[in-house]
């Protein structure tokens, strides 16, 4: 991942304070910004955030461990987050968790040695009608099974 | 009655767009809606009793009405948190028809006052937060949003906020904390959103659902409305069913459709011609019911009384050969994931749950696990600040009590 200028990204976060009454309202959305650029909430971007919106850092700080998509860690290049949940688990989900532990030698929370893939289980993704789902980066795949998921799995770089 | 009135164009190519969408009529609520007095449309939402879509069930004219007239900004907030488990009807409406929703944003707006709108969405919809940001860039360019919209002086912004993967912020007062940039943390009410709400003004939180049908009710009036549904609980309702169903999917149904039909009839029944154990009828945090139980009609005071409730009219189907330990331990595991921690009772009582299931679900149950989960369940419920807490508390005493002997069974 490319570091995008701290320039360029304070102007970003300016703008999406701009929406907001109060300028603090945008912590979510800077953090979910700085989350794209650098692939995870760095103590850099945790501080930048802070400063940029004028709060103390731990404001931010509280924010970042409260909230689950947010990541301390570096996130590989593809998020794999597959549906724990019970429609899911019901049509199968860990029989696709177990696949990917597998193919992929990791744990949910792990991240493969080369940086390409990281593994998450996740509480319900509001798509039981196509279960059993798992989310990739930002797309939906749903009425998955151990075929489609090896397709999916072979597309990914 | 088969007929769609929210979902009935759903299937129209591209109507996310606007252009296909005025096509169908689109914006014509709104026009309509600008032309009246702000109390007449609140007066007709209230005749035409819509009922919240979100969970709680609230009469949305009532709420507005709530709302103090003064002089001061006042906030809409649309609940697009959807983390109920079983609920993915707002994923539906916002992915085929976002100005739809928009529509419904600028009539419910005007209603009340509000010049800026909010829409919280749950962070992993972020290609549904982009289709929404389309479709308010298309309105914008419009003048169907921003100022002197059609003409009537009247002036609206909508903004789309992402949040970031927490089941709380689902709950209004956390929504707000959430939106203000803080940790998902409930408020203690009163005072009310609709007095003390968004930035400590004045505020209207509605779900989606309930807000797209806004334009509905003032294209088609109030009577109409209520004898699509019932007189107290009017309209139609997109069910969602999933699980071990045939034909898993969103079923736009009159309120007060009976559950069972609903998922014989229109859902196909249980999945690989199985029998029925137990049906959740309104999201993971509604109690479970047995199959004699389900010959309920699906509005809000029926289901309650069947000692259930209808919530986010998520529908889950379990079938025979589904164990119930596995259904508790899934219940468990997410209140104790998703309780944010502010209240004791929450906090302890559903990890704490989650520890003794999980250690069952390893074959390790001890004499007494079931009794005590029971006991742990009955002292969150009601002591919490928010509803999370009996949200967790009621399916899970629920469970304990309709399947206490397969629970027992499971223990050495």
């Amino acid at each position: 991942m490319s570091m995008p200028s701290w320039e360029t990204l304070r102007q970003e976060v300016e703008s999406l304070a701009a929406r907001y009454p109060k300028k603090e309202a945008a912590i979510l959305p800077a953090l979910h910004l700085v989350q794209r650029k650098l692939g995870y909430i760095s103590p850099e971007g945790e501080k930048f955030v802070a400063q940029v919106l004028g709060v103390r850092p731990v404001r931010v700080r509280e924010v970042v461990t409260f909230y689950t998509m947010f990541s301390q860690k570096p996130l590989g290049k593809y998020h794999l987050q597959v549906c724990s949940n019970l429609s899911c688990t019901l049509n199968g989900s860990q029989t696709l968790l177990d696949y990917l532990r597998e193919k992929l030698g990791i744990e949910p929370g792990e991240t493969t040695p080369d940086g390409r893939i990281t593994l998450s289980t996740v509480e319900c993704l509001g798509a039981c009608d196509q279960a059993p789902c798992l989310m990739v980066n930002d797309d939906l795949y749903g009425r998955l099974d151990k075929p489609k998921l090896e397709a999916l799995l072979a597309s990914l770089e | 009655m088969d007929e769609k009135v929210l979902s009935r164009d759903f299937e129209v190519s591209h109507l996310y767009q606007i252009d296909t969408y005025l096509q169908r009529g689109g914006y014509e609520a709104a026009r309509q809606a600008l032309r009246m007095k702000p109390e007449e449309i609140v007066e007709e939402v209230k005749k035409a009793s819509l009922r919240g879509r979100g969970g709680a069930g609230f009469p949305a004219g009532m709420k507005w009405s709530f709302v103090p007239k003064v002089d001061k900004p006042k906030y809409l907030c649309v609940n697009a948190d959807e983390g109920e488990p079983g609920t993915f009807k707002d994923r539906f409406i916002m992915s085929h028809n976002p100005h739809l929703l928009l529509e419904g944003i600028t009539i419910t707006s005007y209603a009340v006052g509000i010049n800026l709108a909010f829409i919280y969405i749950r962070g992993e919809y972020e290609r549904i937060a982009q289709r929404l940001e389309a479709a308010i860039s298309e309105a914008r360019e419009k003048g169907f949003l921003g100022k002197n919209i059609f003409g009537s002086g009247f002036n609206l912004e909508v903004v789309v906020h992402r949040g970031a993967g927490a089941y709380i912020c689902g709950e209004e007062t956390a929504l707000l904390e959430s939106l203000e940039g803080k940790r998902g943390h409930p408020r203690l009410k009163p005072p009310f959103p609709a007095a003390v709400g968004l930035f400590q003004m004045p505020t209207v939180i509605n779900n989606v659902e309930t807000i797209s049908t806004v334009p509905l009710i003032i294209k088609n009036g109030a009577s109409w409305f209520t004898s699509l549904g019932l007189p107290k609980d009017g309209g139609t309702r997109l069910f969602g069913v999933s699980g071990m169903v045939e034909r898993p999917g969103i079923y736009e149904l009159p309120v007060g459709t009976p559950l069972r039909k609903i998922i014989f009839e229109y859902a196909g029944g249980v999945k690989n011609g199985r029998k029925l154990k137990g049906v959740i009828p309104g999201g993971m945090s509604a109690p479970i019911l047995l199959p004699e139980e389900i010959d309920v009609p699906m509005d809000c005071e029926s289901v309650a009384k069947a000692g259930s409730m209808l919530g986010s009219g998520a529908i889950i189907v379990l079938d025979d050969q589904t164990p119930i330990l596995e259904v508790l331990r899934l219940v468990a595991k997410f209140y104790s994931h998703e309780s944010c921690g502010q209240c004791t009772p929450c906090r302890i009582g559903t990890s704490w749950i989650n520890k003794i299931v999980r250690r069952m679900a390893r074959g390790e149950g001890r004499k007494g696990d079931v009794d005590e989960i029971e006991r742990l369940a009955s002292q969150i419920k009601g002591r919490t600040l928010c509803p999370l807490g009996d949200a967790a508390a009621m399916p899970i005493l629920a469970i304990v009590q309709k399947f206490r002997e397969e629970l027992e069974a499971a223990l050495r």
